[in-house]
């Protein structure tokens, strides 16, 4: 009785029509070719969650999280888990390639012309102070990643051990990316109070 | 030659570094793309990848720009495909299986392991990056001596800008591209 009258009272409010897959490709098109600046992140989130209601925040949080342990970039990890969560794989390639597709049509174009004008001094003088503010932003963003994500000395310790192996001893990214991860999960181990409190209470 | 086959190996292998964000990469596309390969010089990588800050989406779209530099359209095409297929696929895969192991203890381990990994290397991409980008010319002393002064203050400028105000990042590369240009000729 209880169940069914519970259903029948969740019905109407149930699921939104879901995307279409070109509705998704238009999306992350739009995310792609407007998104300046690195922090494509906050546009998908006011586009997915609050502009198209697609996904609630909860959802948007763990995709993130999810998003941030997988290699490859955030960006289109995001793009990946969300389309795929709204329409399975090829949810998933529709926005993968909407969100790559116009940058990449730029990015393509830059690298052409470059070829044809990067010996003249005002362009190479120009793409110096391009590259200096670079420095700053990146820097800035690793920043405030910072000031987020650390939790403790510990953290502060595998991010030098990663820095002098790659820069002082020049030791291969993938080496010490295996290494520091291995090693900093280990020290991040479930703990066995973690797992009695994981228990449900009987 | 035909670069596009080991253009395809190394933009595949590098998409694997990319944990937390591109810049993990960046120690290793300068190896590879500049020493081994000699695609591109010390300084046209940072171009590219400084190029690629101002473009919309994901700013590892300038793998594209070696491409078309090394193969032209089909060397971008190539590398896209090499940079972008194997995680994403991985991705899909990994995506589903995550979010099943949501009660397993080490799912949090392992998070809360690769997120100061992802820091180390993202600082050390950051300083392989500098050391090009904040250099006087192609100054081959040591480090604060070869320095830029003029760009380390730009570069100083657009970090405390960025930490301080919510000015759009892409207007602030266009402004140092056009002081740049008057400054370093």
């Amino acid at each position: 009785m209880s169940e069914a009258s519970a259903s029948a009272a969740a019905a109407p409010t149930a699921p939104v029509a879901k995307p279409s897959i070109l509705d998704i490709f238009i999306q992350f098109l739009i995310i792609g070719a407007t998104s300046f600046g690195g922090g494509a992140v906050a546009y998908l989130k006011s586009s997915l969650v609050t502009k198209n209601k697609w996904l609630d925040d909860k959802t948007f949080l763990e995709l993130f999280s999810i998003s941030q342990s997988l290699p490859g970039l955030n960006t289109t990890n995001m793009a990946i888990l969300a389309g795929d969560r709204l329409r399975g794989a090829s949810g998933a390639f529709a926005a993968v390639v909407g969100v790559i597709l116009p940058g990449a049509i730029l990015m393509t174009a830059a690298g052409i012309v470059y070829g044809m004008h990067a010996d003249r001094p005002l362009v190479t003088a120009a793409l110096k102070g391009v590259a200096a503010a670079a420095s700053g932003l990146l820097f800035a963003t690793f920043i405030s990643l910072a000031s987020k994500t650390l939790r403790g000395w510990l953290d502060v310790v595998f991010i030098a051990i990663a820095v002098i192996a790659v820069n002082w001893f020049h030791v291969s990214v993938l080496y010490v990316l295996l290494a520091v991860a291995t090693l900093a999960t280990i020290a991040y181990r479930p703990r066995r109070s973690d797992k009695t409190l994981e228990r449900p209470a009987s | 030659m035909n670069q596009i086959p080991s253009l395809i190996a190394v933009f595949a292998y590098l998409s694997l570094l990319t944990v937390g964000g591109g810049m993990a990469a960046y120690p290793e596309m300068e190896t590879l793309s500049v020493n081994v390969h000699h695609w591109v010089t010390q300084d046209q990588l940072v171009h590219f990848y400084s190029l690629g800050q101002m473009a919309p989406g994901p700013n590892l779209n300038m793998v594209a720009a070696i491409g078309a530099h090394v193969a032209g359209v089909a060397g971008a095409f190539a590398v896209l495909l090499a940079f972008y297929a194997p995680t994403g696929l991985f991705a899909l895969i990994i995506g589903r299986l995550w979010i099943r192991l949501e009660n397993w203890p080490w799912r949090t381990s392992i998070q809360n392991g690769l997120a100061p990994t992802a820091l180390g290397l993202m600082l050390a991409g950051l300083l392989t990056f500098g050391k090009t980008a904040l250099r006087l010319g192609h100054s081959a002393e040591a480090f604060l001596i070869g320095l830029n002064w003029i760009a380390v203050a730009m570069a100083v400028l657009v970090l405390v800008l960025m930490l301080r105000t919510k000015i759009n990042p892409a207007l602030l590369v266009l402004a140092c591209g056009v002081i740049g240009a008057f400054t370093f000729r």
